[in-house]
């Protein structure tokens, strides 16, 4: 049994007059409810629940404040390589274009992690491109054991690996693993994964499960917001979520719910996010599940953002570039355009000024310890 | 009237505990310190960051006795080391041992706690086992050395109360060790009806952290704290299921 059985059967669903079934007096019995259920998560998402956006986030609020407290964690991403074989509509990175490629040798790595681990980051987010020829498991594993001096923990943003490969990398110290579907939607994936493994939706969709399997501390999932439909992207997204949860309980879920930015090309998505519908979707997450850490990048913008702390995120990067070697270089590519350029201690006085202590540390890693 | 709590050979005379987990602020924690009265704080060595400024134990007034937990820990050898960890960074060496491999509901893992209790109790730790209310998991918990057992209340920050109530009933009756309730006490009157039943002590974080008023809310606990302990000292009337004649129906056959 995979997640892929489930989406089967929730493709079947007649979502054009599904999202119509709903009324307010839906949504506001799954505010009452301690435990929601696959129709509760579709009445957040459904368009009566546009009219009860306050009550919602009342409730997420409380949610969030009860089971996290009044805590904001922090970390940043740092992008090791650029190397890309797939072609994806959305991303600077595919391999159509036309740029000096890159990736961080050992001296580069241990400058750009002493510039971050200086300004305050314990938790980190390696990312890659996909490519297994440039920057393969044992090129991750190699930045990892040098990044373990730096950062408390580690987790990774790479192409999909099997269970070996992931329990690899935990025993070099990677903790974490974030793996976005990008889009739920079968037809919808195909069309905008031009080229590449990538192409390959149940390899991807599996992905996260076998990082549960492999024993990863936290497994983050998330779709790109504005591929398709989002009510029914979310939704997946969410499905899919406590799948991993209430099959691997010892494993931390989070969810993201990043949404599509400018990048090299020209492709935009015809499925508008207005800011409403974002908030509707973080409330949703969070009031389906109560315990998931929620992550809102720096796509969005500050204002945006100052607002969204309040409404069931728990974590957030900060000072983030999105090209190789950003902290310390200068003339990399970006992945896409980043929204909130603000610096640490920008978010840090941000936070502070909401009532929320930033936390820069939540966690050691303990296996793997070369010590 | 003295009336000291004596544990891990410390002398305690406030028998509320605080956390530092959930506040806005750090500089919370000594404000709260002093307007609780407490005297023992829980710490997560997984926060604590010794090269950061805002390390959190910068702000834990000197005059605690430190409770580092384990939280974070799946499994009893994650515990056993954090608890290693954080008696080598000079934490001292209480500990409370904290065992969660369920993250939809954060229940401690009894078995994987009797454990971590077993090993950390023969290193010399004052081993304060986090648990499920559960009678022969408490007793397997003092057979391993345990100093005190701490059962739930309620799910972690449930604020829920003592849902667990008449299992607490039974290891406050049953258990010859202190019995301090962790975790669901969202209320003082909360606290005050665990310490009237026996409890020897409460341990709280979210009630205090995430009430308006933090510093009114930690006075209020205190107080409560304080009632409790006294009405159960004072020795509650008992509570009789139906009504007791006054001139009692048998009285005759005197
Ligand atoms: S999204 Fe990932 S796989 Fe697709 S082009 Fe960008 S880097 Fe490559």
């Amino acid at each position: 049994m995979s997640f892929y059985e489930t989406v089967l059967r929730l493709e079947q669903l007649p979502y054009e007059t599904l999202w119509k079934q709903y009324a307010a007096e839906d949504v506001k019995r799954a505010l009452r409810k301690e435990r929601l259920d696959e129709h509760d998560l579709q009445a957040l998402l459904s368009p009566a629940a546009a009219s009860c956006l306050e009550e919602m986030a009342q409730r997420a609020q409380q949610l969030t404040r009860s089971h996290f407290g009044h805590v904001m964690q922090l970390f940043t991403p740092m992008y090791l390589a650029d190397f890309c074989v797939n072609h994806c509509t959305y991303c600077s990175f595919s391999s159509i274009y036309d740029f000096p490629r890159k990736k961080l040798g050992p001296e580069e790595l241990r400058q750009e992690a002493s510039v971050i681990a200086a300004s305050g980051f314990r938790h980190l987010l390696v990312l890659t491109g996909e490519s297994r020829k440039e920057s393969p498991t044992a090129y991750v594993k190699d930045c990892v054991k040098i990044l373990r001096e730096y950062f408390s923990s580690v987790s990774i943003e790479v192409n999909p690996l099997s269970i070996e490969e992931y329990r690899d990398l935990m025993e070099a110290g990677v903790d974490g693993l974030t793996l976005y579907q990008e889009v739920y939607q079968q037809e919808t994936y195909r069309k905008l994964h031009i080229k590449g493994p990538k192409r390959v939706y149940r390899n991807r969709l599996d992905a996260p499960e076998r990082g549960c399997q492999a024993g990863f501390r936290s497994v983050n999932i998330g779709a790109l917001l504005g591929m398709y439909d989002w009510r029914q992207e979310a939704f997946f997204t969410a499905m899919h979520a406590r799948y991993l949860q209430d099959k691997y309980p010892e494993c931390e879920i989070g969810l993201s719910a990043p949404r599509f930015r400018p990048y090299l090309g020209e492709f935009n998505p015809d499925s508008e996010v207005t800011d409403r519908a974002l908030v509707q979707i973080i409330l949703a997450y969070r009031l389906f599940l109560p315990r998931a850490g929620i992550t809102l990048s720096t796509r969005e913008p500050a204002s945006l953002r100052d607002h969204l702390v309040h409404l069931g995120i728990t974590k957030m990067s900060a000072g983030v570039s999105t090209e190789v070697g950003g902290h310390t270089q200068t003339g990399g590519t970006p992945q896409f355009e980043i929204s909130d350029s603000r610096n640490v201690q920008e978010i840090t006085d941000m936070l502070t000024a909401n009532s929320l202590q930033p936390v820069f540390k939540d966690w050691d890693i303990l296996t793997g310890d070369p010590a | 009237m003295s009336d000291p709590f004596v544990l891990g050979g410390i002398s305690l005379t406030s028998r509320l505990f605080i956390g530092t987990g959930k506040y806005s602020r750090n500089t919370l924690i000594p404000e709260v310190v002093a307007s609780s009265g407490s005297e023992v704080i829980t710490v997560a060595l997984r926060r604590v960051d010794p090269q950061s400024q805002e390390n959190i134990m910068n702000y834990i007034p000197s005059q605690m006795t430190l409770l580092p937990n384990t939280s974070g820990a799946r499994t009893a050898e994650e515990a056993v080391r954090i608890a290693r960890l954080a008696r080598a960074g000079g934490l001292g060496n209480w500990v409370k041992i904290e065992v969660i491999s369920d993250q939809k509901y954060l229940l401690p893992d009894n078995s994987e706690t009797i454990r971590a209790t077993e090993i950390l109790a023969a290193e010399g730790f004052v081993v304060l086992p986090y648990m499920s209310p559960d009678l022969s998991a408490a007793l397997r918990m003092k057979a391993a050395g345990a100093a005190a057992i701490m059962p739930l209340g309620a799910p972690i920050g449930s604020n829920r109360g003592l849902k667990t109530k008449e299992l607490l009933r039974i290891l406050i009756s049953e258990v010859d060790l202190p019995i301090i309730v962790d975790a669901g006490i969202g209320r003082p009157s909360e606290a005050a009806e665990a310490m009237e039943m026996g409890a020897s002590a409460v341990l709280l974080n979210t009630a205090i952290a995430t009430a308006r008023d933090p510093l009114l809310m930690a006075e209020a606990f205190r107080e409560a704290v304080s009632s409790g302990r006294k009405a159960y000292l004072a020795g509650l009337g008992p509570v009789e299921e139906a009504a007791v004649h006054s001139s009692p129906l048998t009285g005759f056959l005197n």
